[in-house]
């Protein structure tokens, strides 16, 4: 009998070890990417580092306003190509759909979140820009293909799932009477949507885009891959941009033999690490208190 | 009258347009990786470790990398399962209150969104203050982080929803909280921790931005944790990125080889969940 009690003492308690484990896990990261990137935070004021367009690691200039512009671009127009198209098709999903046809599509969906980042790169290089170098041409603007245009729509595509199944997931918990009143108004079905079951679900909705929004600054190989890795700041559609993901991913061979550079590199990871744990934190938080009601 | 009858209609077009656009998107990603990669696999290419010039269209293949995946993902998916299976037994009522409990919950999907070259980036600061070089070690522990939130997250889902009445019926014959969780909370929930034991697998094995830093990348096999190791996703990475067609030619064979693993382990996934949970009290 005592024996048993002491085993489930002990496991209680490194189980909760744990927890405690895991809850100091996101406080762990953050501050081993802040030892790692002091050194160049006791050398350049963060309002520098941030501002400052001249990325020159072997005069040990680092600048990283281009990156910072050209990760916001690019995410901002995966998110102008990616929400309208995944709302309709959530609220398709939600609202109209049959449950076989909804099944069926959440596996499908399912199995898109699960293709790897690679993958979408290969298709990108092989498919999008080849098309975007000649809407280019077709535009009159001389490009390689290999462009923030290029960038942003395989991020869209990549975004996709998990907006879709978020949002489909919040619009199927607003509650039936809300959708009885307007129908019983004479609301069309869409009318009753749009009025009723959109507004109430508005707040997931946007937690939904804040998710899809985070996972796109975050997501490195694909983006990579095709959107041409110049650190400038791009001035059209089909210039080439350098996010900050691939600015880590493509220097990491040498960032050992420069001064600063593996400083720089983390200090880059903790600028994501805080940019997209605080959007997804916020996210979270909102979707909780939806499910909660 | 009529005009609310064509926004009816109108929009119903536009949704299921939407919904058209998505699917043609995942079917056209998936046949031409398919078409490109069948096209250049061949046996040669699963078995051999890279010969000499191979980078230049030389002779050999890219078992390195296809085991080096299978040593990474298996190493990181053992461990994680060794963390993520008392967690998530730790996540129900009778270990920590509820609001702690939310509270993990939360910092499991923050995790969970965290871009993987965050976690490469934090694996390699580890590495450093261990003195390890770029190692399968090094890889093992940065694609544990990696999964090590969805694994959690899966399986804590599952065990949150086994009816508390099981567990009372354990309690009332006076089973202690760790026996209950033996033997009840975990058969009921073996076939989703098994579901969340793939998923966490497919996620691992596909990625490759945690691997840049710390795996490192090889033309062998690696024979001890300390060795650096080839990957799937990188292997496709580099070879796409020559200029050489051949060596591009096998970026696309090794992407089909990772598709048809990655697309047959969240498959299996689903399978798994659905055959199993017949015989588990709902």
């Amino acid at each position: 009998m005592r024996w048993r009690r002491t085993r489930d003492l002990l496991t209680g308690k490194s189980m909760l070890l744990a927890v405690v484990a895991a809850n100091l896990l996101t406080f762990l990261i953050a501050f081993g990417l802040y030892l790692k990137s002091r050194p160049i935070l006791a050398q350049k004021s963060i309002s520098h580092l941030l501002f400052s367009s001249s990325w020159h690691p072997l005069e040990g200039k680092f600048g990283f306003y281009p990156f910072i512009v050209g990760t916001i671009e690019v995410t901002v127009i995966a998110m102008v190509l990616a929400v309208p198209v995944c709302l309709l098709s959530a609220i398709y999903l939600a609202e109209y759909s049959r449950s076989r046809l909804r099944e069926m599509l959440r596996l499908v969906i399912d199995v898109m979140a699960g293709i790897p980042s690679v993958i979408y790169g290969l298709f990108g290089v092989i498919v999008l820009v080849p098309l975007v170098r000649q809407l280019g041409q077709f535009m009159g603007e001389t490009t390689t293909g290999y462009s923030l245009l290029t960038g942003g729509i395989i991020l869209a595509i990549m975004v996709s799932p998990i907006i879709i199944s978020v949002s489909t997931e919040v619009l199927r918990a607003v509650p039936l009477s809300a959708r009885e009143t307007a129908l019983a108004l004479g609301a069309t079905k869409w009318e009753t949507v749009k009025h009723a079951v959109v507004k109430s679900a508005l707040h997931g909705i946007i937690s939904a885009i804040v998710l899809g929004f985070a996972r796109a600054f975050g997501e490195t190989i694909a983006v990579l891959m095709v959107v041409g890795n110049v650190a400038r700041v791009p001035h059209s559609l089909f210039e080439p941009a350098y996010p900050l993901p691939a600015l880590i991913a493509n220097n990491y061979g040498e960032m050992m033999s420069v001064p600063l550079y593996d400083s720089a590199l983390m200090l880059a990871a903790l600028i994501l690490l805080v940019v997209v744990g605080g959007f997804s934190l916020v996210a979270h938080l909102v979707l909780l208190r939806v499910e909660r009601r | 009258m009529k005009r609310r009858r064509l926004e009816e209609i109108f929009f119903k077009v536009l949704m299921i347009a939407s919904l058209v656009i998505i699917l043609a998107i995942l079917a056209s990603i998936i046949g031409v990786i398919a078409y490109k990669g069948a096209a250049s696999l061949s046996l040669e290419m699963l078995v051999q470790t890279p010969k000499g010039g191979y980078y230049l269209g030389g002779k050999g293949g890219i078992a390195n990398a296809i085991v080096g995946s299978l040593y990474l993902a298996i190493g990181a998916t053992v461990l994680s399962l060794l963390f993520a299976l008392p967690l998530a037994f730790a996540l129900q009522r009778e270990y920590v209150n509820r609001s702690i409990a939310r509270f993990t919950r939360l910092t499991l999907d923050v995790l969970w969104g965290m871009p993987s070259i965050v976690y490469g980036a934090f694996g390699f600061v580890v590495m450093v203050y261990m003195g390890l070089n770029a190692s399968l070690l090094g890889g093992i522990i940065a694609l544990t982080l990696l999964m090590l939130p969805i694994m959690t997250r899966a399986m804590e889902e599952v065990i949150s929803m086994i009816p508390l009445e099981l567990k009372e019926v354990s309690y009332a014959v006076g089973a202690t909280r760790i026996e209950t969780t033996f033997a009840v909370v975990l058969r009921q929930a073996l076939p989703g921790i098994a579901t969340a034991v793939m998923l966490a697998f497919g996620r691992g094995i596909g990625d490759a931005a945690s691997l840049l830093f710390t795996a490192g990348y090889t033309d062998y096999i690696p024979h001890s944790l300390f060795d650096p190791s080839a990957s799937l996703p990188l292997a496709v990475f580099f070879q796409i990125g020559t200029p050489i067609p051949e060596v591009q030619n096998r970026a696309y064979a090794s992407a089909l080889v990772l598709l048809v693993i990655v697309l047959m382990v969240s498959l299996g996934a689903r399978l798994l969940s659905s055959r199993f949970s017949r015989n588990i009290l709902k």
